[in-house]
């Protein structure tokens, strides 16, 4: 019961994201949805892992729920940009297709917890859902900030994924995606201020005009 | 039968009579008109009857073709179908008659009815059929005909364009049943339908593919729907009626035939069928949202009524695969239902959208407007073919709906469908089909009949004589009929679902009559609503009585001289629509708009073109004429070299078949 | 159909006004006035009983058949809602799908009356109902579809009063985002902030109200006690779904119901005084959010 309305809330989240126009609530509801995350471990994991689980929970809301935020929101405040995230897909169609891919999500958890897949159906739902909103972010928003958080969102489910899908060796494998996650983000924090230096603005649209 | 047989051979006659007296226009449009008439009332007896008492009959006469003999039958399957065809042929060819009146002397009216004539034969030929060999001669005779009837106004480029995509993509399509019935006739040694028996699990996955190919394009399933909304409007009215009433439920017919030949279907079978229907119901309701062509408008809404005849087969065929019989003929009982009920209120709105264009000369519904004044009965019958197409109660197009969604709900229930997705995407389909209609037709209906009118044709809108007003007013009240008679219409069907589902009729809906008792309450329901509505229309005018009612000019905002110009049209109307579904219309906008303080005229224009036309034929079509340029030496136009080819392919097959021996 | 449906039918016809008395009465108290009177509308519908009437020009019989119907097709829906926990009058499998159908009804006589009048305004508002509750009509089905597997069950009558603390246990998340996407929908077909301003005619905010500009006297009576009806009737399914208790005792059942009921329009008030009206072009989207949730719920309860 608990761990169902976990999982709603972070297809909720994803659900929010695909819907919003606003850079600065995006960050806060992917700030949201790494801190609802960060109680998973503490759900899913064996009692015998209780001192892991509450390392990672605390590790993974401290690293998503405040620093991550913390470093876009500066970001977003210093690249000074416009606060709408211009989308190449607008935000109804983003829904309808975001409909479709809940769908697609659920049977395709369906069909991997058939297999023995996962802690339950739900919690693969969850987090192929968060991978495809994530992967539909990137793809369907032209600023880099919403980009990253595309990317986090897309990261947000492969943790999921991680925790209650497949055996215990899954936080070796999350603190790397972490570290990997962590680099990312200082090279996108980069890559805007400096994007925003030379161009004024964060459109990747205009990064082909980089090249020599 | 023998009065069948009867009908068939009234309308062989008096098309051949109206082709012979086609000097004269009168003479030939008595015996076109007659003729049609007289077959509808003779057909509609033995149909009805059979439909009523649930037996099958057949006629087999032994002929000279191979692959079987000249066998046709008549079943509660085909019966469903021939009501259909006999009504609304005989109340086109009545309305017809008046309709073409002005074409006399300009256009060949005789051969008009010849085809119209052989049409319905043929027609009803397809339907009767019981053998692959003459069912495909009916089909083309079919195909043939409608085509002469596309074209009939052939000095408009629109209409010989329309007519040669028809002709290719029903003959596209015709290919694909060849090979269907070779295939059948390989695994059963014979053409007749009957010797056809269990087929291969592989052999039925392929005719079905075949059968859904090759019957979908002639049907309108998307994306072999493109012959459809270029054809549909370019014939003239009371032939659109039939094309879309009756002649592409003949593709209906012949998957449903498929699948009582096939027998028991496997479950993707129901799963392509409702994707179709998804696909073609919003699709096809989407396009028509865009177009301010009346009839090209009403040709798209065909695109999406069969797309919710397809729902309700995928969903019979979803229950038949899984166990749940119930399911299974529900979703029967809303398909057969709605193809009647689409061919009443589209034949109704197809000769609605005949009188206007008729009345005023234009179709553009931009140019329209204000018609229910001048054309009350019109108006009238129209809106409510509008409400019963968009599945409002409590008319006809609800009931049968209303089947496929109690289906589609019980398949939800826990105790439904292990994977009731299927059933989930067709409550959902329907729902947003519905609401998608509902607007189109709000829109037809008002742009068109109410408001001021638009332009001087408009204006000067007469209506039409009592021969066109009577079919429509006949089509109206059937439409109302079938509505709150639901139980009796849905009864009446029994013994046709018991053909499809291989059942017998006593024992349809469980045997325990609890449809049926649901819809005697859905009709106590409808009788409420009818109720109240009369006794609020009582008390309005009671109240009103000793009052002051005044005329007055619709409220302006404060703007003194309002024009019809300001009003509300077709397209601004749809702009949300279009708008939301940009990324699938891509509806091509011109517009000069309004510049400086002075400005000069400024217009805008929409057009939407049919995009899987545009994107997918369009472009593979130009491909293969491309390819086949390379082949254009063989023709040289030398009637030797002719001679030659033909020659050459005998001495191979001679050479070929002695090798055989 | 019993005695107590029918009993419970009249109780709705006549209260169902005083939705609207409490909904205008929190607003008012909320921005710190004393408001109009709980039984405001009644005195309207009194009033513009008593009237004459004034036609366009324009109009046809479409435009003063228009509030006869749409008044009948409301009372149809009403005939088949719950009254909280006890049966509607007439209940039979499937009777979800003509309690929407009727709505829908309703909603296309409104749509073509408004176009009888060829203002554009009232064209205006047209188009946009037809296109909101376009979105919002499979949003709301997908809800009842969901209920029905909840519950086993395909009537309303059966549906809602089966709902019980035992069903919220089970099914808890589920039946919260139904009830979620069901209150977006009834503000949006009900023309209620944050999709229509009921308090306006102007452009900016024209839907439902603008598109009956031009009826006046006994006809806008009719229209204003249906658009009454209608909020009653959505949100007695809300309420239904809500109020998970069951006493069994016809008038503790009915109080409870009523209490949830006068809840409902308070919190109606709460919200229209709290928020904004969203932007006309973030409609679509809240409906589509709304969508997303009944979708979502029914996979949990599918799952």
């Amino acid at each position: 019961m608990g761990l169902d309305t976990l999982f709603v809330f972070l297809v909720l989240t994803s659900i929010v994201l695909l819907g919003s126009s606003l850079l600065n609530s995006s960050i806060r509801v992917v700030a949201l949805q790494g801190a609802v995350l960060s109680f998973l471990p503490l759900l899913v994991m064996e009692p015998t892992w209780a001192g892991r689980a509450v390392f990672l929970a605390a590790l993974t809301m401290g690293i998503k729920g405040i620093v991550f935020p913390v470093l876009l929101l500066r970001s977003l405040r210093e690249a000074n940009v416009r606060r709408e995230m211009q989308p190449l897909v607008g935000y109804s169609l983003s829904l309808a297709l975001g409909i479709a891919l809940l769908v697609l999500a659920f049977w395709l958890a369906g069909r991997l917890h058939g297999i023995g897949v996962g802690i339950s159906a739900l919690s693969l739902t969850a987090a192929f859902f968060m991978m495809f909103t994530g992967l539909f972010l990137i793809i369907a928003r032209r600023k880099a900030l919403t980009q990253v958080l595309g990317f986090l969102t897309l990261e947000n489910g492969i943790y999921a994924f991680g925790l209650t899908g497949v055996g215990h060796i899954h936080w070796l494998v999350e603190l790397g995606v972490l570290l990997d996650v962590f680099v990312a983000v200082f090279i996108m924090g980069i890559a805007i201020d400096h994007i925003s230096r030379e161009f004024d603005h964060i459109n990747v649209d205009e990064l082909d005009q980089l090249k020599g | 039968m023998s009065l069948v047989l009867i009908a068939i051979g009234l309308l062989m006659a008096s098309a051949l009579a109206a082709l012979l007296l086609s000097r004269d226009p009168r003479l030939a449009t008595i015996c076109g008109v007659g003729g049609a008439m007289l077959a509808g009332l003779a057909g509609l007896i033995p149909s009805l009857r059979i439909l009523l008492a649930g037996d099958n009959e057949s006629f087999v006469l032994a002929w000279c073709m191979p692959g079987g003999s000249f066998h046709i039958g008549l079943d509660a399957v085909s019966a469903v179908f021939l009501i259909p065809i006999f009504l609304l042929t005989a109340l086109a060819a009545l309305y017809g008659g008046t309709y073409l009146k002005p074409f006399w002397g300009k256009r060949a009216i005789g051969f008009s009815w010849f085809c119209f004539n052989l049409l319905t034969a043929c027609l009803i030929l397809v339907v009767v059929a019981r053998n692959g060999l003459l069912f495909l001669m009916a089909w083309e005779g079919m195909s043939l005909a409608s085509f002469f009837l596309v074209v009939f106004e052939n000095d408009k480029k629109d209409a010989r364009e329309a007519g040669w995509l028809y002709l290719v993509a029903t003959h596209l399509g015709t290919a694909f049943l060849l090979i269907f019935f070779a295939l059948l006739a390989r695994e059963a040694q014979s053409l007749d339908f009957d010797r056809i028996g269990a087929l291969a699990p592989g052999i039925a996955n392929a005719a079905f593919l075949l059968a859904v190919i090759g019957f979908g394009t002639k049907a309108g399933f998307l994306p072999l729907h493109v012959w459809l909304p270029e054809a549909h409007p370019a014939a003239p009215s009371h032939v659109s009626a039939v094309l879309s009433g009756v002649m592409i439920k003949t593709g209906i017919y012949g998957l449903v035939r498929t699948l009582i030949l096939l027998g028991h279907p496997p479950a993707w079978w129901g799963w392509t069928l409702v994707g179709i229907g998804l696909s073609s119901g919003i699709l096809g309701v989407v396009y028509a949202l865009a177009q301010h062509d009346l009839k090209r408008l009403l040709a798209y809404h065909s695109v999406e009524n069969i797309g919710i005849i397809a729902l309700g087969l995928g969903l019979g065929a979803l229950g038949l695969s899984t166990g749940h019989p119930l399911v299974a003929q529900l979703g029967f009982a809303g398909a057969l239902l709605h193809v009647v009920n689409h061919a009443l209120f589209k034949g109704l709105l197809f000769l609605g959208a005949g009188a206007v264009a008729h009345g005023t000369g234009t179709r553009d519904m931009d140019r329209l407007g204000g018609l229910a004044k001048t054309m009350p009965w019109t108006a009238l019958t129209f809106v409510i073919g509008a409400a019963a197409i968009a599945g409002l109660p409590p008319l006809n197009g609800f009931v049968s709906e209303f089947l496929m969604y109690y289906g589609a709900l019980l398949a939800c229930l826990p105790g439904g469908m292990t994977n009731p997705l299927p059933a989930v995407g067709v409550v959902t389909g329907l729902a947003l089909i519905g609401g998608l209609a509902a607007a189109c037709f709000a829109k037809a209906f008002g742009i068109v009949f109410l408001g001021e009118p638009r332009t001087d044709a408009a204006r000067s809108a007469h209506e039409c004589g009592l021969s066109m007003r009577l079919p429509m007013i006949i089509l109206a009240a059937a439409c109302i009929l079938i509505g709150f008679g639901a139980p009796w219409a849905v009864a009446a069907l029994k013994p046709a679902i018991a053909g499809l589902t291989s059942v017998p009729a006593a024992q349809i809906f469980g045997g325990a009559e609890r449809p049926m008792l649901l819809l005697m309450e859905l009709i106590i329901g409808f009788a409420a609503v009818a109720g109240v509505a009369v006794l609020l229309g009582v008390l309005q005018k009671r109240l009103l009585k000793n009052r002051s009612v005044r005329q007055a000019p619709t409220w302006d905002c404060g703007y003194a001289a309002p024009t019809p110009r300001m009003q509300y049209t077709a397209s601004s109307f749809a702009l949300w629509f279009v708008d939301a579904f940009r990324w699938i219309l891509r509806t091509e906008r011109r517009r000069s708009l309004p510049k400086g303080y002075f400005p000069d005229a400024a217009f805008m224009a929409t057009e939407t073109p049919d995009g899987f036309r545009e994107l997918v034929f369009r472009p593979v079509f130009t491909q293969i004429r491309w390819a086949l340029a390379s082949l254009r030496w063989i023709q040289h136009g030398r009637l030797q070299l002719y001679i030659l080819y033909i020659a050459a392919t005998l001495v191979a097959l001679l050479i070929w078949y002695a090798s055989c021996l | 159909m019993n005695l107590i449906s029918c009993l419970h039918m009249a109780v709705a016809l006549i209260l169902a006004p005083l939705m609207l008395g409490v909904i205008n009465r929190t607003k008012a108290r909320v921005a710190g006035r004393n408001g109009a009177p709980l039984l405001q509308l009644y005195f309207d519908l009194g009033k513009l009983l008593r009237k004459g009437a004034v036609y366009s020009r324009t109009t046809t019989w479409v435009f003063r058949a228009g509030p006869l119907i749409g008044l009948a097709a409301v009372l149809g829906a009403l005939l088949v809602t719950p009254f909280g926990k006890s049966g509607a009058v007439l209940a039979f499998d499937g009777d979800l799908v003509l309690f929407a159908y009727w709505l829908g009804l309703m909603r296309f006589v409104t749509v073509l009356a408004a176009l009888d009048t060829g203002s554009s305004f009232e064209g205006m508002g047209a188009s946009r109902e037809v296109f909101f509750s376009a979105l919002a009509e499979p949003a709301f089905l997908l809800g009842l579809v969901g209920l029905a597997r909840a519950t086993d069950a395909i009537s309303l009558s059966t549906i809602l009063p089966s709902i019980s603390a035992a069903t919220w246990l089970a099914a808890g998340p589920a039946l919260a985002l139904i009830a979620t996407a069901w209150l977006v929908i009834l503000l949006a077909e009900n023309a209620r902030i944050p999709v229509d301003d009921p308090n306006t005619h102007l452009e900016l905010t024209m839907i439902h109200e603008v598109m009956v500009l031009d009826h006046c006297g006994p006809d806008l009576g009719l229209i204003l006690y249906g658009a009454a009806l209608k909020l009653w009737v959505m949100g007695a399914l809300l309420v239904s779904l809500l109020t998970p208790v069951r006493y069994g005792v016809v008038w503790q059942d009915a109080l409870v119901f009523l209490g949830g009921m006068l809840i409902l329009a308070v919190g109606i008030g709460l919200i229209e005084s709290a928020m904004a009206r969203l932007r006309l072009a973030r409609v679509p989207q809240l409906l589509m959010g709304a969508s997303a949730l009944a979708v979502l719920a029914l996979m949990l309860i599918m799952k």
